[in-house]
């Protein structure tokens, strides 16, 4: 232990680029990407959920806008959209002037849009895959006990298809945690703006980075872990039997 | 025979030897980040252009060598010059003591003060910290702009940090910043002249303190190639003696 606390010492005694100051930066960065992914996650996942019921409806009034939708949010860069959605809307004449410039000013409302829209429009996709694969046993059980669309949905359906696409979304939740380190082009502090801000100051790109992927590494550890349980929790069914 | 031997391979030694030292300043690449008019910026069919660009093929042409400009955003030119993927900066960079740490400055070739710029509507007098309380202010990262800003004004000021001067400049436009700090030369060329009447300076032009405001702009080398540093500082100097520098000057910085 006192030699631990000496190694430390000694790492730390000519570190001029992990002060306070920097430090706080990467903590403020750390909140700001996790607020910005957690609440675009949350707002996707509600958004999906009707998305991926009407996507599979027979109606192609319902089908087919969702189907541009998704197709234009998963086929073009969330960089891209970024873009769009933060310097494009400006170009809108007089909107400085409307309520709605009140929450685009800022660049958190116009990251938090463009992501979760993006994340929308591929949980989307994830979500109808597994409600397709609904065993066709399943439904026509539903129906011979009379149950009525919405029921069926309620009780059959969409509780298997949520399992079912459990894992899929978690790699998909780690997808958009390492999307939104392209939200500091739009000026926000997120853990990767810290690590610019740090490299660009102190010329330092091995720590700056490295410090920072660290800090990824960690919250993408946690994800996997909160996934790995859910997945044991709500997958027991599905595993071999006697075990 | 033997001595005449002898004497042939030190001379061709010596003519060797002394090759090799010329060729220490050798044709190089010149790393620039644009646009940031007037000191460089694209015309519009697409020509580099501006004082870094005129100044630095004159420097070149003077010692006799093939210049070649690369293109490198701001935040990693520095690690560009080190990673050897050009051998020279010139492109507004500010020669100050954090950056001596890394890179051999030339002389310095000119010295811009700072200013701040505002809309024209802004009732902004003097930026104090006090009077730039809860305001957004725009620079662009890594820039002395940048550290001067966040150091005195981090802690009352929302700071916004643009990867180019144009982005800050669309912001600007769109009523998302409400003041923002830049080179003059700089500022006057995209705020004022291209835009008449929508923004004004605010307060004095600002070249101190040296810690963050340097000692003007300078063309930053790799530690070692002091030789490539000598001769465009010998260069420099016979472009200031013979006009051309001046010539260069007034194309850019003063009215026509």
């Amino acid at each position: 232990m006192e030699s631990l606390t000496q190694w430390i010492q000694g790492l730390l005694a000519d570190n001029t680029i992990f002060t306070l100051q920097t430090l706080s930066y990467y903590g403020e960065g750390l909140v700001t990407t996790v607020q910005l992914v957690f609440l675009s996650l949350v707002i996707g996942l509600v958004l999906a959920v009707p998305l991926a019921i009407g996507r599979g409806s027979k109606h192609r009034w319902i089908q087919l806008p969702i189907f541009f939708y998704c197709y234009v949010f998963r086929g073009t860069p969330l960089l891209v959209q970024l873009y769009l959605i933060y310097y494009g809307v400006v170009f809108i004449d007089g909107i400085q002037d409307t309520w709605l410039w009140v929450i685009l000013e800022k660049p958190f409302v116009p990251a938090l849009i463009a992501f979760t829209l993006n994340t929308a429009a591929y949980t989307t996709e994830i979500f109808r895959g597994a409600i397709k694969s609904t065993a066709r046993g399943e439904i026509e059980a539903a129906r011979a006990y009379g149950m009525s669309w919405w029921l069926m949905m309620r009780r059959i359906v969409l509780p298997s298809a949520f399992r079912r696409a459990l894992p899929a979304y978690g790699n998909e939740v780690i997808f958009m945690l390492h999307a939104s380190a392209i939200a500091s082009v739009v000026t926000i502090m997120d853990l990767t703006g810290a690590a610019r801000f740090v490299y660009a100051r102190f010329y330092a790109p091995f720590d700056a980075f490295l410090f920072v992927a660290a800090i990824y590494l960690c919250l993408t550890f946690s994800i996997l872990y909160l996934f790995r349980y859910l997945e044991k929790r709500l997958l027991v069914h599905l595993k071999p039997s006697g075990q | 025979m033997k001595i005449q031997t002898i004497l042939g391979i030190s001379l061709i030694g010596a003519t060797l030897f002394a090759g090799s030292a010329n060729a220490d300043v050798r044709d190089i690449r010149i790393g620039v980040d644009v646009p940031y008019e007037p000191m460089e910026f694209r015309t519009p069919d697409g020509e580099l252009t501006g004082f870094d660009i005129e100044l630095g093929n004159a420097l070149c042409a003077e010692i006799g060598i093939q210049c070649e400009w690369v293109v490198q955003g701001w935040d990693g030119i520095i690690p560009g010059l080190m990673a050897r993927k050009y051998d020279a900066i010139m492109s507004s960079m500010t020669i100050n003591d954090d950056r001596r740490k890394q890179v051999l400055f030339s002389d310095p070739y000119f010295t811009p003060p700072s200013a701040w710029f505002a809309p024209a509507a802004s009732d902004i007098e003097m930026p104090y910290p006090q009077t730039l309380e809860g305001m957004t202010i725009g620079v662009q990262r890594g820039t002395l702009q940048d550290n001067y800003v966040t150091d005195n004004f981090g802690d009352v000021a929302d700071v916004n940090r643009y990867a180019t001067a144009d982005d800050m400049v669309l912001d600007m436009d769109a009523g998302r910043l409400d003041i923002v700090f830049l080179d003059f030369p700089v500022g006057k060329a995209t705020l004022i002249d291209s835009k008449a009447g929508d923004y004004k300076v605010i307060g004095e032009m600002i070249t101190e303190p040296k810690e963050y405001f340097g000692d003007g702009f300078g063309i930053a080398f790799r530690q070692r190639d002091e030789e490539l540093a000598n001769a465009f500082n010998e260069a420099l100097a016979t472009l200031k003696d013979n006009g051309t520098y001046q010539e260069i000057y007034s194309d850019y910085f003063e009215a026509k």
